[in-house]
């Protein structure tokens, strides 16, 4: 008797105590993103003003000196990326949705998953080869390019999970209409799963938003103002890879600058798609 | 009466016509148009590995297999052989996997298991997605201003040549990198585990260990292993964190805390840099064979993931 009890109070034992190290690893796992979250504030913050955000990087030696520029082209590249991938996207996501079962759409789905996983790296190599090789410069187009297809995967998913979610009987009840299948698509299908799409646009610009490898050469990077897409353009990613890795600490400064206002806007990005999926839920 | 149902099924050209002036494209069109979307997704899959295999064909007719096991890099005398970044990349993915597997098996356990529902548990999947959102570049440069140095310290009090920068730390940059995404899929595969295969054990008198040790964790294994390759995929491709830390050398790598690169960090000290066709078709190639391992990585992933969801 007394040996049965020294057993299950053994085994009781056992698993408080791996109860308790699941517990303590897994919190241990965050803590890295608290570090980060606090360095960057800690000493970001206090570089944020007026001046950081209007004006362009000076030389150094000189205080002062913005980051406008970076902001700018941020803004650029993710509308050059906008206009490659989200039309194609959701009307690739439309077919993956509306011929589940066929074989183009296996092989699509595969590629989808293949694009996805293809590192950052080599989609600006492809950029470079196909963009900047033939038309013999650097530049934003180039860089838009590169994040443009590595925006693609996420909107085609996000389309296709979301238009699977539409009941068949809306769909129905519109070709009993007499509505055409192109119109019903249209304005039926694809409005009743907006929010789905917008939501995956959203994922795929934060996801863009912070990526440096694929700009490295395509869109280069340049410290001045630059309205031409042909021409290299600054980044907010690029700029605080440039900064950090440089040996100015005043430099070192304005990067921790930049790195606060992207993972504002990238963390922002991402708690707003959360609040769009959960308003405006596809339910039917 | 049939002249009028004949109207309703087919109509005639004017009505078509017409229904195209008002809609703006044909029925068979907007088809066409669909199939086109799909198949363009295929034909750029196609088209990277094709323009991959284009561009690096000079080194690859120069080299051949030998590239893959030659120990120098010298762009000055025209020598490029990867093994220095093969073995980096290996080396610092898979300590970067080890450390994360440390944690990232517990976190899979505490969402999958034991807090599966409630504020715990949405806090903590908050965490681990804003983990996952963090750009790249700025896990770089916390590694570089906190992580750096304290490898330095860790190497002085072992004895090694303090750098701070070398396999070691990228790989402790890495291992927090994907522990988002091996956990989330450990998570996934967990609470995918059916609950009365857990409450027949339960009801023979099992602590919740013992059910996690004997039912769950087997249950989910392959699915566990899938996860933890897809994260090796993340980890081998990652470039800009890796760069600034590893401390770029093109020799090969001593031991886990010697400097060295990886192919993707090679890439991206050395590209814009590239002068001659020869060192730029190599760096490429480069790019050619991460495309190749990330994709076959990613594949058998996939496979294995499905075949656990179909086998449920």
């Amino acid at each position: 008797m007394g040996k049965i009890e020294t057993s299950v109070r053994r085994r009781i034992w056992a698993d408080k105590l791996f109860k308790t190290l699941i517990i303590v690893l897994s919190l241990s796992s965050i803590v890295p993103m608290f570090l980060i979250l606090f360095l960057i504030t800690k000493n970001g913050i206090s570089v944020i003003n007026w001046d950081f955000l209007c004006q362009i990087p000076k030389p150094v030696g000189e205080t002062g000196g913005g980051i406008s520029n970076a902001l700018f082209g941020t803004f650029w590249l993710i509308v050059l990326s906008f206009i490659f991938s989200v039309p194609l996207g959701i009307f690739a996501g439309i077919f993956l949705c509306e011929y589940r079962g066929g074989k183009l759409a296996y092989l699509t789905r595969l590629s989808i998953e293949i694009l996805q996983g293809i590192p950052s790296i080599v989609i600006g190599i492809i950029a470079y080869v196909w963009v900047v090789m033939p038309m013999g410069s650097f530049s934003a187009l180039s860089g838009g390019v590169a994040l443009g297809i590595m925006m693609l995967p996420v909107i085609v998913m996000a389309t296709e999970e979301t238009l699977k979610l539409v009941p068949d009987s809306l769909r129905e009840a519109s070709l009993a209409l007499g509505v055409p299948y192109s119109r019903t698509i249209l304005k039926v299908i694809l409005p009743a799963g907006l929010s789905g799409i917008l939501s995956g646009i959203l994922l795929g610009i934060a996801r863009v938003a912070g990526e440096t490898a694929p700009l490295l050469f395509t869109a280069f990077g340049n410290p001045f103002m630059n309205q031409n897409i042909l021409k290299p353009i600054n980044s907010l990613p690029l700029t605080i890879f440039n900064y950090a890795t440089s040996p100015y600490p005043e430099w070192h400064t304005l990067a921790w600058g930049a790195s606060f206002v992207l993972i504002s806007f990238v963390l922002g990005l991402n708690l707003i798609t959360k609040l769009v999926t959960k308003k405006w839920k596809v339910q039917f | 009466m049939s002249n009028i149902l004949a109207n309703v099924a087919v109509p005639s050209t004017r009505a078509k016509a017409a229904m195209q002036y008002k809609w703006g494209i044909s029925e068979a069109s907007f088809r066409k148009f669909l199939y086109f979307a799909g198949l363009s997704l295929v034909v750029l899959l196609v088209a990277i590995f094709f323009s991959l295999m284009i561009a690096s064909f000079p080194a690859l007719r120069q080299f051949g297999f030998s590239f893959l096991v030659g120990k120098t890099w010298d762009p000055v005398r025209g020598e490029f052989g990867a093994l220095a970044f093969l073995v980096g990349t290996l080396m610092s993915s898979f300590l970067a996997l080890i450390i994360a597997m440390v944690f990232s098996l517990p976190v899979s356990i505490f969402l999958g298991e034991y807090f599966r529902h409630g504020n715990t548990s949405t806090f903590m999947k908050s965490v681990i997605e804003l983990l996952a959102g963090i750009p790249s570049v700025i896990y770089g440069f916390w590694g570089l201003f906190l992580l750096v140095p304290l490898v330095r310290d860790l190497e002085t009090k072992l004895g090694i040549a303090p750098q701070g920068v070398g396999i070691f730390t990228s790989s402790l940059v890495l291992a927090v990198m994907i522990i988002p995404y091996a956990s989330s899929i450990g998570t996934e595969v967990i609470s995918l585990v059916p609950s009365d295969l857990k409450e027949a054990a339960f009801s023979l008198g099992a602590t919740q260990f013992e059910v996690i040790r004997k039912v769950v964790l087997p249950y989910a294994y392959s699915g566990i292993f899938a996860g933890i390759l897809l994260a090796l995929g993340r980890a081998l491709g990652e470039t800009m964190a890796v760069t600034m830390v590893i401390g770029n050398s093109n020799f090969l790598p001593k031991n886990i805390f010697s400097p060295g690169n990886t192919m993707a960090s090679i890439i991206a000290n050395e590209f814009t840099e590239a002068t001659g066709s020869l060192y730029l078709a190599s760096l490429i190639e480069l790019a050619l064979v991460l495309f190749v391992v990330t994709t076959v990585i990613n594949i058998l992933g996939k496979l294995i993931i499905r075949k656990m969801g179909r086998g449920r």
